[in-house]
């Protein structure tokens, strides 16, 4: 075994594995063969819909482990990770508005429909190469990538720490609401964009395309995760974690907590990205509304609600929490924030550990009883 | 490993044993799909438009249902929140199988369910009045296109009777909708002669609150010694603090009137209205008709509501209308499937609460009459002004040179939302 | 130099206007007897009409005849209050509870209650108004009352016709009031602008240049456009009057942009103040300051609909008044249920009452929107705060937000006064700033934990009162004012009450002064970059806290 792989292998205890590998089985081929090949009517059958919405929870859970690289990890609670998320979908989304081409409303060859009708009577500067999805992705990660570098460095270099950064950073993910409402910025105005017709030459109303889409979203989770699991588990890790807990002594002791922050930063904001990337052509929508302060605060609550820490705590925070709100929305429309902000206290106050802090202390106490009953025994 | 693989062959058993074939009974309710934000910020809109759809559906059912089955309300909340419509309108389509849905508000929510009822082949009525430019084969759009609201409004403050207005204010809040009202009346202004100095075009963001500036800039602009009008198309929530700066600011309307396209009596509820006195609306209904109809409909509203002060407005107008034709168009087709029932839309007629009759076009928009009312210090409104007969529905505006080419006829031959004019 | 005019509600304006061409109307005598009953009684039936058009000539008519009873039978038609009774007379109606209670128009008479079938109302619309107001001003300019007299000159003004400058001359020379006599000379200055004789001309250019008026500056500006004053001593006269103008106007948009600015500046400090006690002084993220705003706001609501029912109208105007205890006391009674029940249990993880406390924020909102409904409420201004103060060219500002500066101010002093002096408020900034040294003095820090979130709240609901009279009460107030709330506490300094008052105002100046050159939208985001940029430079705000208390 070379290096790599016995350092990949060492990311995940003996168990982790097991549950990682079974949850991957899960997630890329029960679900799609559930879809895919069982016929629509029988009960065993999972329906585009839910393909879709687990397609949509997945790209929340990849952003939710961007947000917990940074906050469980190394103590940044940032609530502007929604811009992040957001540029990766609009690049994404300018890439499928170029795919329109002529089957736009107003049949131009280049210009998006909402620019035929604001007159720009050609494509801005900025709007160019998205035609080349190769670019598109580049850009998903680039373009969150610089913002957080340029932000992070203002932020790190000067010391803003806690609260002050979190506030900040919203300023700065409700100045970017504003800025994407306009119509003069280029970017649709409040309807954003919409009406994707294909990516890749695929049809993105067929339900293979989907599935496709589904399944490049868990591919991509999966690998996320082990990537950040690299990260927390290396070096630069348990410095984050000591900048965590007592960041002037790790200053004192001569590492640059300002460089690590940067680079975890810029990091977390490029997974956003692509997180948000491969949402938007499965909700097949994006506009300024992934940017309101509100979504940027629910981030950090999944993450708290899964377990902040625990990269696989967030995931599931997002899936978790993403979910209630799917069903409750649909179940009880009138009265299910009752039920969602009471979810929130009650995790808070009875899960100070979230929800895989529960699980692992059921687990310890069970270990803990086995070894008291066996120490019973052998004094039997 | 090994559950999985057990999973797996129960997945396939199950695949091959349980093949469909279960056909519609008939003592199966038909679903109706509701889908309005209940919660978050277009609440304040929506909630009433839910209200008013569970009013039609169980008016409705006591009348026996439609095609001898009930009809059963499917609600959910899309809490505002633009992707969570596409989710949910996939959700009423594919898991609870409704037969058509009544819903959204926002241009971007409607935006953002569209791919999703072109896809599944659903059916959406949408109630509010819009900025145009579109037609889906598969929403009927049963508010106002812009040619059945703006431009009449601002050709009645031309006129004499509307006070000669010849310097024009465009405010709005900075989002589709009046960005192409205001494109058109822009245009359509220009056409009339009016100079390019006397039209000032504002827009603010959402839920703008401090209007001290706007409202001391239009009062600026209006002292030029020609009779200025306002022309708003400012939504929702910024609307209250707006009419609150004009009437503190002493801007009556005998001096500077303002026309609204989105404040109802719903809006107007929430503000109170003394010193607005004579702002007017454009709207294809208003609650203070006087006609047998609407007051009958008007007075089962209130005993299903339990509150008589509940108001009833255009877009809740739009959903009766647009309701009475559906259930229409399901008994000529004598079944609820989508093509069918869409065919006998066309040419469906119902009356208007405010008189006279609403034709559904093969453009999927309504013909429907115009009224200009000026506001009262009830909260209501009192029409000054009507066409003479019923306008019908733009999907596209004459007066944007891209879409005056435009047509859309779903019948055949064309059966298209946005062709080519055919030249002959 | 400035002087105040308290402008009243559009319904008691009364203005002359362009519609009233018609000769005739001029040659009426001004104080004409009062007209017979039955010429009164023609004059009105001809108001039932459909016809918009008839219906301007029958006011017209009506202006011609005169007197008192002429004046308030138009004053109802413009308020909507004449009707057809059933016979086919007109009569004045007033709702009163189902009934209506009714004066014959013609004679004044009450005659007995009726139902709202038996009367018609006689529709009017904007231009109706408008006539009305210019043949009710007409009138009103021989009125007794100065103070209609001073309205009626000022707003013929706006309006000037040529026709009107004999009935100046004649008003100005019956005039005993000097604020009014000055008026009409306005009036006749800003008519003999268009006069035949040069000399007139140039005096009146000259008396308009001390009118530092936007309406008389477009004016002077007409005059000025080519081939309309040929004579080139008035022409340089009317140069000098609007460069005069201009500077003076210059100077009041200043001035206005600061006004705008301290008044916005006053909101966000009242939104932000609770914030500061709950943020600042506790270190608690609350996320449910809003809706600590919104039950203020809803409070008043109640208070509001109760005098409506139970207490006389004409106490109604102080429900104000009995909000402000009710307000305070509904969202500090709120504040200790939740520091109580939630918050205690979170000490020292300040990120875990952010996520508590937002789910706190969903359930009040989702409570509101169950209890009251998902639409705006109404909360009326009371007639003391409605309208405007006019300062001088055009700087209007309104009345409800000067009271919201002035409440501002108060309630921010009180707090300080508060904290400064009061036993409790020693109690407060002791456990605020060493928690175990106050409690080994025997101070029970639960309590004023509870306390003092309770004080943070209860003025969250006062704002909430104050800003319920300019903003929407619905549900969703709360989520419009927590962001910028953060913004102001963060941007002035955590901790710091000074901070906060800065902070609010200078963010509100800098928006409005921003608001003019690059539209609301661009001026906030502006605002936004700025405050990013400027916590780079300070990290811990514009007043941070120095020493122990600092700590992170």
């Amino acid at each position: 075994m070379g290096p790599l792989s016995s350092r990949l292998f060492a990311l995940e205890s003996r168990r982790g594995w097991t549950v990682f590998m079974g949850l991957a089985a899960v997630l890329m081929l029960v679900v799609p063969v559930l879809n895919l090949v069982v016929p629509q009517d029988a009960w065993l059958h999972v329906s585009t819909f839910w393909v879709t919405t687990l397609g949509k929870f997945l790209c929340f859970a990849m952003l939710a482990l961007a947000l917990d690289l940074i906050w469980g990890y190394a103590g940044i609670l940032s609530l502007g990770h929604g811009a992040f998320f957001g540029l990766g979908g609009y690049a994404m989304g300018m890439y499928l508005m170029r795919q329109i081409g002529e089957r736009g409303v107003y049949g131009h060859p280049e210009l998006p429909d909402f620019m035929v009708f604001l007159n720009w009577k050609e494509l801005p500067w900025y709007w160019f190469g998205f035609d080349s999805f190769a670019f598109a992705v580049l850009m998903a990660m680039l373009v969150p990538g610089s913002l957080a570098f340029v932000f992070g460095w203002l932020a790190f270099r000067s010391r803003i720490t806690g609260v002050y950064f979190s506030i900040i950073s919203q300023a700065m993910v409700f100045a970017m609401m504003l800025a994407f409402f306009r119509n003069e910025m280029g970017f649709g105005g409040n309807n954003g964009l919409t009406d994707f017709k294909d990516l890749l030459g695929f049809d993105l109303s067929a339900s293979t395309t989907k599935v496709g889409l589904y399944l490049a979203s868990a591919l991509m989770l999966g690998l996320v995760y082990l990537l950040c699991r690299y990260v927390v588990t290396s070096k630069l890790g348990r410095v984050l974690i000591a900048v965590r807990d007592a960041e002037s002594r790790v200053r004192f002791l001569g590492y640059s907590v300002t460089r690590a922050k940067l680079f975890v930063f810029t990091l977390s904001a490029m997974l956003a990205g692509i997180a948000g990337a491969l949402y938007v052509p499965q909700v097949g929508i994006i506009n300024p509304g992934e940017f309101t302060p509100a979504k940027s605060i629910e981030i950090a609550i999944w993450v708290a609600v899964g377990g902040r820490g625990t990269l696989f705590g967030a995931a599931a925070g997002a899936v978790a929490v993403n979910g209630a709100k799917s069903l409750l929305t649909g179940i009880a429309p009138e009265i299910w924030l009752f039920f969602l902000g009471a979810l929130f206290i009650l995790v808070t106050l009875l899960m100070p550990r979230g929800l895989v802090g529960v699980v692992r202390q059921w687990h310890e106490r069970r270990a803990i009883a086995k070894t008291s009953r066996s120490d019973s025994h052998a004094s039997a | 490993m090994k559950t999985v693989s057990k999973l797996m062959a129960a997945v396939c058993l199950f695949a091959g044993s349980l093949a469909a074939s279960e056909g519609v009974r008939a003592d199966e309710p038909i679903k109706v799909g509701v889908l309005h934000s209940l919660s978050g910020t277009m609440a304040i809109s929506e909630t009433a438009l839910k209200d008013v759809m569970e009013f039609l559906i169980s008016e409705q059912n006591a009348k026996g249902g439609v095609l001898g089955r009930k009809l059963e309300a499917v609600v959910v909340d899309p809490a505002s929140d633009w992707p969570l419509f596409a989710e949910k309108a996939r959700e009423l389509i594919e898991q609870h199988e409704v037969d058509v849905v009544f819903g959204c508000w926002t241009s971007v929510s409607r935006k953002s369910v569209l791919p999703v009822f072109e896809e599944l082949n659903g059916m959406l009525f949408y109630p509010v009045q819009y900025e145009g430019e579109e037609s889906s084969r598969n929403i009927f759009y049963t508010g106002a296109a812009p040619n059945q609201q703006a431009i009449p409004a601002v050709e009645y403050l031309m006129s004499e009777d509307g006070g000669s207005v010849e310097r024009w204010v465009l405010a709005g809040t900075d989002y589709v909708y009046p960005r192409t009202t205001n494109k058109i009346l822009e245009a359509f202004l220009k056409a009339k002669g009016v100079a390019e100095e006397d039209i000032m075009i504002n827009y603010t963001p959402f839920g703008h609150s401090d209007w001290q500036t706007i409202v001391s800039d239009i009062k600026k602009f209006a002292s030029a010694g020609k009779k200025t009008a306002v022309v708003s198309t400012i939504n929702g929530d910024a609307n209250v603090p707006f009419y609150k700066e004009l009437g503190n600011q002493g801007i009556a309307a005998e001096d500077i009137p303002v026309v609204a396209f989105s404040v109802g009596e719903e809006e107007l509820a929430g503000i109170d209205t003394g010193p607005l006195v004579g702002h007017l609306a454009a709207w294809n209904y208003f609650m203070s008709v006087e006609d047998d109809h609407n007051s009958a409909v008007i007075a089962k509203w209130h005993e299903f509501i339990g509150k008589d002060t509940r108001v009833f407005n255009d877009p809740m107008e739009a959903h009766y209308i647009g309701f009475q034709m559906w259930v229409q168009a399901v008994e000529k087709a004598g079944t609820t499937d989508i093509d069918a029932v869409r065919a006998a839309m066309y040419g469906q007629t119902a009356p208007n609460l405010t008189g006279g009759t609403a034709v559904m076009n093969v453009n999927h928009h309504l013909s429907k009459p115009v009224l200009i009312g000026e506001i009262q210090d009830d909260g209501q409104f009192e029409v000054v002004w009507e066409t003479d007969g019923v306008v019908p529905g733009d999907a596209w505006s004459d007066f944007i040179p891209e879409s005056a080419k435009l047509m859309s006829d779903w019948t055949e031959p064309f059966s298209c939302g946005n062709c080519e004019k055919p030249s002959s | 130099m400035v002087h105040l005019t308290r402008k009243g509600r559009s319904g008691g304006k009364i203005l002359g206007t362009a519609a009233l061409g018609a000769a005739l109307l001029f040659a009426a005598a001004p104080a004409a007897a009062e007209p017979s009953e039955a010429d009164l009684h023609a004059a009105l039936q001809a108001l039932d009409t459909k016809k918009f058009k008839q219906k301007a000539q029958a006011i017209e008519h009506l202006g011609a005849l005169g007197g008192p009873r002429v004046l308030e039978v138009l004053g109802a038609l413009a308020k909507g209050r004449l009707y057809v009774r059933e016979d086919g007379r007109i009569v004045i109606a007033e709702r009163a509870g189902k009934q209506y209670t009714i004066q014959d128009a013609a004679s004044g008479r009450s005659e007995p209650k009726a139902g709202k079938k038996e009367l018609k109302k006689i529709k009017v619309n904007n231009r109706l108004r408008r006539l009305i107001r210019g043949v009710a001003g007409r009138l009103a300019l021989f009125s007794d009352d100065p103070g209609q007299r001073l309205e009626a000159a000022d707003n013929l003004i706006k309006n000037p016709k040529p026709q009107a400058l004999p009935l100046f001359r004649q008003a100005r020379d019956r005039e005993t009031d000097d604020a009014v006599r000055a008026k009409l000379e306005i009036g006749i200055a800003v008519l003999e602008l268009e006069a035949d004789d040069p000399a007139l001309r140039l005096a009146a250019a000259t008396t308009l240049a001390e009118i530092s008026d936007p309406d008389i500056h477009s004016l002077l500006k007409r005059r000025l456009q080519p081939d309309i004053e040929p004579d080139p001593a008035v022409r340089d006269a009317l140069h000098s009057a609007v460069e005069t103008i201009d500077r003076k106007l210059w100077l009041f948009g200043i001035a206005e942009n600061l006004l705008f600015g301290i008044s916005l500046g006053s909101v966000l400090l009242l939104a932000a103040i609770g914030l500061a006690i709950t943020f600042g002084v506790m270190g608690v993220i609350n996320m449910a300051h809003g809706e600590m705003i919104m039950l203020g706001a809803y409070s008043t609501f109640m208070v509001q609909e109760i005098f409506r029912s139970v207490i006389p109208p004409e106490l109604f105007g102080f429900y104000l008044l009995a909000a402000l205890p009710v307000a305070f006391l509904m969202s500090a009674a709120m504040g200790v249920l939740i520091e109580r029940g939630v918050i205690r249990f979170l000490y020292g993880r300040p990120l875990e009452t952010l996520l508590a406390t937002w789910g706190i924020s969903l359930i009040l909102q989702q409570l509101v929107r169950s209890l009251f409904g998902a639409n705006n409420r109404e909360v009326a201004n009371p007639e003391w705060i409605s309208g405007a103060v006019e300062i001088a060219g055009g700087v209007t500002v309104t009345l409800n937000r000067l009271c919201i500066i002035l409440f501002c101010l108060a309630v921010v002093a009180a707090l300080a006064a508060f904290i400064r002096y009061s036993r409790f408020g020693l109690n407060m900034r002791a456990v605020t700033q060493n928690r175990s040294m106050a409690a080994s003095m025997g101070i029970r820090t639960g309590q004023v934990d509870a306390l003092t979130f309770a004080l943070g709240s209860g003025i969250a609901g006062v704002a909430g009162m104050a800003l319920s009279q300019i903003s929407n009460v619905s549900p969703n107030l709360g989520q419009n004012f927590i962001v910028d709330s953060f913004m102001v506490v963060v941007f002035g300094g955590v901790g710091s009450l000074w901070g906060t008052i800065v902070g609010a105002f200078s963010l509100g100046i800098v928006n409005k002064f921003l608001e003019p050159v690059s539209g609301a939208i661009l001026g906030k985001i502006v605002v936004l970059i700025f405050i990013i940029l400027f916590i780079q430079m300070r990290p811990r705000g514009l007043f941070a806290l120095k020493g122990r208390a600092a700590g992170d």
